[in-house]
This record gives C-alpha cells, structure tokens and sequence, in this order.
C-alpha cells in the first residue's frame, strides 16, 4: 500500500508540474488584473515548439527556451488586444485558445511522425533520493520537476515581500489607486501578461519534453483549463497553487497507475471515472467562487478583467 | 460644521472695491511672497464639455487656498490636470517657479504636487503601511513588512496623523482612510496637497478635527489647496478663495475681503435665494408607520437596527445622516426592494411589509433613487418608454405597447416638467442629471401616489434644477402625499422637512420639530452623539 501511495504521488508531482507553470503564470497574470483564457492556446504552442526545436537542435533546453518564447508572444497578443485595443477580455482569451490550437496543429502536423527526441534529463539528488517515501516523491526526477519547486518560493516572495510584488497586487486591486502614487499601470500589465505566457509556454514543453515525449495535435487535453481553475482554487496564492497542482497531477495519474493494483485492474469504467476527476475539480472550483460574492472574499483581485482608463469619468 | 457666528464676523468687513481685493493679500501677507502654483490658460475638453476654459490660477506658497464651485464647475478636473493625472489641451503650469509639464502623477509628485483624491484611492485589502509606500522607490527592492510598518507609524506621528500601519483599510472608518491618504502624500514629499471635498464624507467633527489639522499643516510650511462647494467651510478656513463656475474662474479673492453672499452669487452666476416657499398646510392623518424594521446590508450587516418612524400625510419628513448610515437600504425596505429581517410597514392601518415591488407601486408607493443613471432609469431605453416603466401594465393593448397612448403621455409629461431634450424618443443616457431627475420625477409623481421616498433627490444638480425639484416635492405635499426625504444635503433636509430625523448606524438618534432643528444639534446627532438636555 506504502508503495503505491508513494508512486501515486511521485507521479503526482512529476505530472502536476506542467500545470504548475502554467498556473503559476495564470496567478501573476491575474493578479495584475488581467484575465487571461487561453492559457490552453499558449501551452499547446509551447509544447509543439518545443518539441519542433529539440527535434532540430537536439537540445532539450533550447526547446523549452524557445516554448517559452512562444508563449509569451502569444500573451502579448492578447495584451494588445485587451488592454491597448481594449477588446473585452474573456473574448481575447478564448480566441488565443483556439488560435492555439489551430497553429499547433497546423505547424506541428511534420512532427507526429517523430519518435526519437531528446528529453529534459532526470536527476536522482544524491543521498536525498535514498530516503524512504520521501526521496522518490520528491528527489528523483526531471530537471524541470525542481525548478518548480525553486520558483513556487520565488514567486511568493515576489508577490509579498518585494516592492514590485506590492505593486503588483496594488494594479490587481486598485489600479487607479496604484496610478495615482506613480505606478506604470499599463507598462506592469503587459510585462505580466508576457511572463504569463511565457510560464505557460513552459508548461506545455513541459509535458512534450520530459512526460511525454511525443507530439500529437491537442497534447494538452484541457489542462490550460484546469491551470485557470487552479488559480482559483488557489486564492491567487503561489504555495496553494503548488499543492492543487501536485493534487491534480496525482488524479489525472491515479486512473493509469490503479491498474496496476489489484481488484481495480478489472474494471474498465473506473479509469473513466478517475480521468474525469480532474475536470470535475476544476468545474467545482470555478463554480465555487462564481457564486455570490465568495468570490471576492476568496481573493479575487478586485479589478480582475476590467481595463483601467485614466481619463475615462465617472459622471 | 462652523456656526453661522463665524462668518458673520467676516461679512461684518465690507469689500471695499474690486481693484483693492486684488492687490491686498491676507493677513499672512509676508510669508506668501511667492507663488507655489502658477496655472495659465489651461484649457480641457472631455467629448461634449468643455471642462476648464482658459483657466489661470496663482496659489501662494504657504496659504490655504480654496477653491469653489458647483458640481461640474470644473474644479476637480483642473485638479487632476495639476496632479498629473489629467493633461491639458492647452496651456502652462509653473510649480515653485519651474515650468512643468506632468506627463503622469508620478512627475506631480516629484515635483511635490500630492492630491487626496475625493473617492479615495487606497487598496482595500492591503494595510496602511503598503498603501502608504505603494509606489515608493526610494524603497529597495526587499520590502521588509515590520520596516515598512516603523517608517509609516514614523511619518504619521511626525505629521500629527496617528494611523494604525498594520489596519487593513476595509476596516477603517472614512475619516481614518482620508488620514491615510494625506500621510501618503506627505510620505512622499508633497509641498502642495489638494484634497478634493475633503468633507463631503465626514461628520461635522471629523470636519472639524480635519480643519485643524490643516491649519497645522499650512503653519508647518506647507500650501493647501482644497476644492469645496460649501461656503461655510470655505469662509471658516481658506485664506483666499478662487471661485470658478461652468468651466471658467469667475474671480480669486481673499477670504477676509468677500461675503457669502458674494461668494454665493460668484458660484450661481446671480444672486439666488435658498430659501423654499413652504405652503402652510394641515398636517394630515398618520399615513404610513414603521415599526421597529430591521434590514440588513448587501454583505448581511445589521443596516437598519429596529427603526420607527411615523409618516403624515401633507408632511415632509426629512432624513439627515452621513452617507452609509442605512438610508439605502430604509428606502428600499420601504419599496420592497429588500427583504426585511424583522419589523412591520403599516400603511393606512395595514402591514405590507414583505410586499414585492409590484404591490407597493400599486399600494401607491413612489420612490425616487438615489441612483439616477441605473436604479431611476433604463439608460439604454427612450424617454417615453421609460416614462412607461410602471403603467405598462395597466395600459391599453393587452401583449402590445399601447405606442399613441405612451406617445400622448410621453408629450404632456415633457411639456409639464419642463425636461430639455431633443425629442422623446432619445434615450435617456443622453439627459443631463437635471433632466433626468425630472423624468423620474415625472413617472413617479404622475402615478396615484400616497407615499414618496425621495433618496438625495438634488444631488449633483444645477440651481435651477434643485429649484425645480423642490417645488415639485412641496406641490406633492400639498396635494396630500406623506414624503419621506433622506438627503446627506443638511440644507437641503432642514429648508424643507416638517421634522426632521436624524440618521445614526441604522438607528433614529432623535426627531426634531423644523423650528428646533438647528445645524449644531443634528451635527452632533449625525456623528451619533445624543446632546445633553434633547429628550429622547
């Protein structure tokens, strides 16, 4: 049973990983006051580009360098339309999720073929990955794996204990607020727009590199959405998210690895049950903080999706 | 709010001619030598207004300068230019004699232009401390949280602003947030602070403890620059006054050398009267009789706590309080608008309370809200339909809109309340706040009303159209309506009500006679202070 638990959830942290950029770079975005859907657009470019670019260079980092070009581009595509243009926001988001798709199957239709690529390589921590339960769960895995762990502390520290960090949860909430004290509102914005995007390029590579190394048109299968759930669930809090997306990595596994368990090796509506469970969380939790005001006592950045205009009166 | 005594001592001085108010200063003379803000021709045009016309404003250093208008006179606006938030069409600005051009607040503030805006811009779920530093670079890049909280508690006890540095600003008090944002000015520096209506939100004494502080500020060296469009605290506190009406500056006098009434006829353009007609009349039968209502807030707060009032018929019951004191959510418990938790409304000896909004219309229940653009009216639909909003029912043409027949009304009632508009078919969006003020006034008053609830019914208008609305309230009172008035205008409340109510926390801190209603007594009630010897 011990042993189980613990591949459940050594493979909870190495698939929730993917997510965990992307939701990472889905907080910042938001807490800038920005709402970004098309997080799925940005990973599935990110995933196909890097899968392109390793396969050309047969550098691994280089792929996810240039994944994470990617997905901020595409994000600044959207802070142009949705924060210079002013186009509504949601609209933007869902068009750069089916833009997303349509390129990256477009462009990425040379590489389903490919089969031998590069990955991101694997690294068991000295003496640490020997520890019982522990070591495998948190010391044996891809690179990738640990510069999440490096960047959830980042990040928060970022968001509460430096400068540009209250700045950036000043614009999130009072935009007008932060503009009056001097803060470049609109310049902010965009430059975490950008680096929302470029998490989530992260994120797709993530999974065309080091979890599944394939390219297939839709790779992503929905987890660009479950990243805009999870920062939810989260509260916009960078420590939350690392647990809600180590938790849905270990659900979106647990259907593959039940059936190497006894009785449920049997039952083949179980692994459907247990694929949904994913989806179903994000559905709760966006459902959960769209009722009433809970929302807004859950976190939610007070001027999320709404464009700030300095000269726009109120009479 | 100062009494009536300490303007009357600056009135007793007579203003001799125009030519001399201008070259002799106030009393301070010596220490205002210089110019801390030289404004010239500046010029600002919103689509549709032309906002600051060739306005030129000179401030001296070390002074406290007010600066008066009515709504809409241009005041705020020319404000925001000087604190770099709006930029001008045209025209020059000099700040302690170097000619700036603000690109942003932030080149206000390095230059030392700090403005308390009047919706104050704070960060609700941040604490003092961030708020206070937001936008500091002087900070490094750590931001260390018991650092941060050390120089703030510094700055405000340096200034005379004791602040709490590690409240959260949804918890503090409007008086407590507007220390808030004076201390982050002074935090970063500024020579000149604007407060945009720094009263508009305060109790009488939080006012006056502000006017000290004030004093105090402009005695350590600093300018002050308020905007105001009450002249009691204009004559109680500025040193000179720059009047401005529709867009222009109609003259910058000293304090010491003008009257109200001047002052007055400076903001209006002529002389105008506040005074009502007020018809004697028979009060009536008891009409409508709230019994101890309980209502609770959007966040399911105890707004109105166990309220009773008496309403008559012919009588104007005026309700004074500071906004937030529960007056929103009494008027709509009054509607049916909103749910009670606990009490009865008894109207002509029956209790509706609990009625939807359908049957309190049809029980003769008129409301005018607060909010014109969006609770008063459908903004997007035209004058005539939304003059139809509550008899479309009763009209004729079953499933059809009865079109001549709302056409017919839409026509009378325009002609009738006087509206300016360009026909009946424009929507309403495009009216003016004074004529959309009276389109509602036209459909509520034109239905079989017994009862009215008028919710801050001139706010925001011009003289003309407070004019108008007042006469319309009086007609109503005449006719025999029992009129509920709740104002955060103290004129407004005690030129007009019978009695008057005063409004605390969602409860009636006492009902005075109009005779005995005076600005003191209902001050001190306001702030939730019961005076000594007011029977209760």
């Amino acid at each position: 049973m011990i042993a189980f638990l613990t591949a459940v959830l050594a493979s909870g942290v190495r698939t929730g990983t993917s997510v965990l950029f992307a939701t990472l770079g889905e907080l910042f975005t938001e807490r800038a006051g920005v709402l970004n859907l098309g997080v799925e657009g940005m990973m599935l470019m990110g995933a196909m580009t890097g899968f392109g670019i390793t396969w050309l260079t047969g550098n691994p980092w280089l792929g996810a360098l240039a994944a994470m070009a990617v997905g901020g581009l595409m994000a600044l595509l959207h802070a142009f339309v949705a924060l210079v243009l002013r186009a509504e926001q949601v609209v933007s988001g869902l068009a750069l999720t089916f833009l997303g798709s349509g390129l990256s199957a477009v462009l990425g239709s040379p590489l389903v073929e490919v089969r031998q690529v590069a990955r991101i390589p694997t690294w068991s921590v000295p003496f640490l990955s020997q520890i019982p339960v522990v070591g495998p769960i948190l010391f044996d895995h891809n690179f990738l794996v640990y510069i999440g762990f490096l960047l959830v502390p980042l990040c928060w520290f970022w968001i509460y204990r430096t400068r540009p960090g209250l700045e950036l949860r000043a614009i999130g909430e009072n935009p007008a607020a932060a503009d009056v004290q001097g803060i470049k509102v609109m310049r902010q914005r965009i430059l975490y727009v950008a680096f929302g995007g470029v998490l989530a390029g992260l994120g797709g590579a993530t999974l065309s590199l080091a979890l599944t190394p394939t390219w297939v048109e839709g790779l992503i299968s929905g987890q660009g959405w479950v990243a805009v759930g999870l920062v939810i669930f989260a509260g916009w809090d960078p420590i939350r998210a690392l647990f809600g997306s180590y938790l849905f990595g270990a659900l979106r596994r647990l259907p593959i690895d039940l059936q190497n368990f006894g009785r449920f090796r049997a039952n083949p509506s179980l692994g459907y049950f247990t694929s949904m469970l994913p989806y179903l969380f994000t559905i709760v939790a966006l459902l959960t903080v769209s009722i009433g005001d809970i929302g807004r006592r859950w976190g939610a950045p007070a001027a999320l999706g709404r464009a700030y205009v300095r000269e726009d009166r109120d009479a | 709010m100062p009494v009536e005594g300490t303007f009357r001592r600056h009135c007793s001085m007579p203003r001799t001619s125009e030519s001399q108010s201008r070259t002799q200063t106030g009393p301070r003379a010596a220490a205002h030598s210089r110019n801390m803000v030289e404004m010239r021709g500046i010029s600002k045009r919103f689509p549709g207004v032309l906002a600051n016309d060739r306005v030129n404003l000179d401030v001296a250093a070390g002074s406290i300068h007010a600066l008066l208008g009515e709504n809409g006179a241009g005041k705020s606006t020319l404000m925001h230019i000087l604190s770099g938030l709006y930029r001008p069409d045209s025209g020059t600005m000099k700040v302690e004699d170097r000619t700036v051009s603000f690109a942003s607040p932030l080149d206000a503030i390095q230059a030392g232009v700090g403005m308390v805006h009047q919706h104050f811009m704070l960060v609700e779920t941040q604490t003092v401390a961030e708020n206070v530093v937001l936008g500091d670079h002087r900070l490094g890049f750590h931001m260390d949280p018991s650092a941060i909280r050390d120089t703030v508690a510094e700055q405000g006890r340096a200034s005379g602003l004791e602040i709490d540095p590690d409240a959260l600003i949804w918890q503090l008090s409007v008086g407590e947030r507007q220390r808030v944002e004076i201390v982050k000015m002074l935090h970063r520096g500024a020579r000149l602070l604007i407060l945009d209506e720094p009263t508009a939100v305060l109790t009488p004494q939080e006012a006056d403890t502000l006017f000290d502080r004030m004093r105090g500020m402009a005695e350590a060296g600093r300018t002050l620059l308020f905007i105001s469009h009450k002249l009691n605290e204009v004559m109680a506190l500025a040193e000179t006054v720059t009047v401005m009406r529709q867009g222009r500056v109609v003259d910058t006098v000293p304090q010491s050398q003008v009257s109200r009434r001047e002052l007055v006829s400076m903001m209006v353009g002529s002389p105008v009267l506040f005074d009502v007609a007020i018809p004697p009349v028979q009060q009536g039968r008891k009409l409508l009789s709230l019994r101890n209502l309980t209502v609770e807030n959007d966040r399911g707060q105890t707004a109105v706590d166990n309220l009773s009032l008496d309403l008559h018929q012919r009588e104007i019951l005026g309700v004074a309080g500071v906004a937030g004191n529960g007056q929103r959510e009494l008027a709509e418990a009054i509607t049916g608008l909103r749910k009670l938790q606990g009490g009865a409304v008894v109207l002509d000896g029956f209790d509706v309370a609990g009625a939807n909004q359908r049957r309190m219309i049809d029980l003769g229940i008129s409301w005018v809200p607060q909010d014109r653009q969006h609770t008063g009216t459908a903004p997007n639909l035209s004058i005539q339909e939304n003059f139809d909003l509550k008899r479309y029912r009763t009209a004729r043409g079953g499933l059809f809109l009865d079109r001549s027949g709302q056409a017919s009304r839409a026509a009378a009632l325009l002609a009738k309340y006087g509206v300016a508009a360009a026909s009946r078919h424009q929507p309403v969006r495009l009216l003016s706040g004074g004529n959309l003020q009276k389109v509602i006034l036209a459909r509520e008053l034109s239905t079989e009303l017994r009862v009215l609830v008028a919710e801050s019914p001139t706010r925001g208008l011009d003289v003309g159209a407070i004019q108008t609305v007042h006469e319309l309230l009086m007609e109503q009172r005449s006719r025999g309506v029992a009129i509920l008035l709740l104002s955060e205008d103290l004129q407004e409340v005690l030129s007009l009500s019978d009695r008057v109510a005063v409004i605390h926390s969602g409860r009636i801190m006492g009902i005075l006679p109009r005779v005995r209603a005076d600005a003191d007594t209902i001050g001190m009630l306001m702030a939730g202070v019961v005076p000594a010897g007011m029977p209760t």
